[in-house]
């Protein structure tokens, strides 16, 4: 792939979003009969399935706490998730990527309401464009509702980047090759951030701007978010509950 | 409309006092801490949609041994904790080395959460009458959180589902249930349970399920249903009345625990014991 000549143009970017809209985005809750909580989640090209399972017993002893839940999350890449083929296993970025989910999402769960236990959230990215992680922060989040995990709220996730010197929201593959600047954001949808990162270099007013538009993505995708939820026990929506 | 699906964080009430389980306090104001029903008549809680049984004191539960230790019976609860059953709590005295002849590892029991301590360390008990080895039957699972809707109001459901199929049924709080009946029987009361179960959310329940029983027998049956499963529900449990666990108290759906007894098994019943003294707290 070589570098477009311009990323922008008259303010429309190369997959035909303005600079401020974030990619399609499509969610199905409850995929995996086996877990106790899963999510599929597409965010543009990217297609993220996420499991929970838990709270249960924690194997190896060792890591167990006495007064909370201890939350694990793996993130993992499919060999087939990206053009050139994937060496599968954990390596260095994988790693990274879960810690910071993982730091994304232990603020809101109620870790000290299972003692002992352990929450364990798989995320696997099947196809990968670009924002893998907060697509996976924010399927793993409406898996842990599924779940019935009790939370503070749901975390969205979603990054705004700067390309051709323009603030853009929620980047795709060749903004992100080819930027200047990429941050990944999560918050929960009150604007508590949870995880923040960045590479490249963003001015302070247009880091800024950045997390202001970041925000309004964030709410897009919270309501995306229970819109899914709901759907899942639509027919409840009329009327009232039996009895 | 006082009940609505709400997911985590979702504001409920501004009045602190009446906040119940599911929810959690921020700033002075209500919100649901789980993805399930919200009520909001009396006590401001939400009944999650899902989510694993957490033992508490006084549960009438259906355990599974999972190993036999030294002076333990360790038993799987269905929860994230494993329930321990300790010898002396097994209704007659017993040596260490005979333990595997009274209850080996696949053995299913009804047990009573005697005591469950900060660390979620499980005590179980089999000192009470009621409490014993399941030797027949079936055992089925169902969402723990749902169990109140499969019992019913002040025990409905399952009076209903008792008559309907000719089955006795127990419900344990951990979402086991153990159904006793002809074969025949027994597969109509595990669908209707699941179907139960597939639609707890959904308004109308109960009409539902009778017209559901009523579809599968072929009958129409004619007669108020809910007044027939009363009347035999009487019959059936003269002596046996249903008791409330400490939980299904302070709930507006009351929790109540059905005894299963079998016919020939009701002189042994007497009340009293661990279970009456827990429900006097």
């Amino acid at each position: 792939m070589v570098k477009p000549e311009k990323l922008i143009e008259n303010g429309i970017r190369l997959d035909g979003r303005k600079p401020d809209e974030i990619r399609p985005i499509k969610i199905k809750v409850g995929v995996l009969n086996r877990a106790d909580g899963s999510c599929y989640f597409e965010f543009g090209g990217n297609k993220v399935i996420a499991a929970v399972y838990g709270p249960r017993e924690v194997h190896p002893r060792h890591q167990q706490k006495s007064t909370s839940a201890v939350v694990r999350y793996r993130y993992n890449m499919a060999s087939f998730s990206v053009e050139e083929r994937k060496r599968p296993g954990p390596d260095r970025r994988s790693i990274e990527v879960s810690k910071v989910s993982r730091e994304a999402l232990e603020p809101v769960i109620f870790q000290e309401y299972f003692p002992r236990s352990a929450i364990d959230i798989f995320v696997e990215v099947l196809q990968a464009d670009a924002g893998t992680r907060t697509a996976g922060i924010n399927a793993a989040s409406i898996a842990l509702a599924d779940a019935g995990i009790p939370m503070k709220s749901l975390v969205s996730a979603c990054a705004v980047g700067k390309v051709d010197d323009t603030l853009v929201l929620d980047l795709n593959k060749d903004e992100d090759n080819y930027g200047q600047a990429d941050m990944p954001i999560a918050m929960t949808p009150d604007g508590k951030i949870t995880l923040l990162q960045m590479d490249g270099h963003l001015t302070r007013d247009e880091f800024r701007e950045g997390l202001e538009m970041a925000k309004k993505g964030c709410l897009e995708i919270a309501q995306l978010q229970r819109t899914a939820l709901m759907e899942k026990y639509s027919s409840l929506m009329e009327g009232e509950v039996n009895e | 409309m006082d009940k609505k699906l709400v997911i985590p964080g979702e504001f409920l009430s501004d009045d602190v006092k009446l906040a119940d389980e599911g929810t959690y306090v921020e700033d002075s104001k209500v919100f649901s801490s789980v993805f399930g029903v919200a009520s909001l008549k009396n006590h401001i809680k939400v009944v999650p949609l899902s989510g694993k049984y957490i033992p508490r004191q006084g549960d009438l539960i259906i355990g599974i041994i999972n190993e036999v230790s030294f002076s333990n019976w360790i038993v799987d609860i269905r929860s994230p904790y494993e329930g321990l059953l300790h010898i002396s709590e097994f209704p007659r005295r017993i040596d260490n080395s005979e333990m595997s002849k009274y209850l080996k590892v696949g053995d299913s029991i009804m047990t009573l959460v005697k005591d469950v301590d900060q660390s979620m360390k499980v005590e179980l008990t089999l000192n009470d009458q009621r409490l014993r080895q399941i030797k027949d039957g079936r055992i089925i699972e169902v969402t723990p959180s749902k169990v109140p809707r499969l019992i019913g109001r002040s025990g409905s459901m399952i009076a209903m589902l008792k008559s309907e199929t000719n089955c006795n049924i127990f419900i344990g709080q951990n979402g086991r249930v153990w159904l006793t009946g002809k074969d025949k029987n027994l597969d109509l009361a595990v669908r209707t349970i699941q179907k139960i179960e597939k639609e707890s959310h959904i308004p109308g329940l109960t009409d539902r399920i009778v017209n559901f029983l009523k579809e599968a027998k072929g009958i129409p049956v004619k007669q108020q249903v809910k007044k027939k499963a009363k009347k035999e529900e009487t019959e059936k449990h003269e002596q046996v009345p249903a008791e409330e666990t400490a939980r299904g108290e302070k709930e507006s759906e009351e929790t109540v625990m059905e005894d299963a007894e079998e016919p020939e098994n009701i002189e042994e019943n007497k009340s009293g014991g661990i279970l009456d003294e827990l429900l006097d707290k």
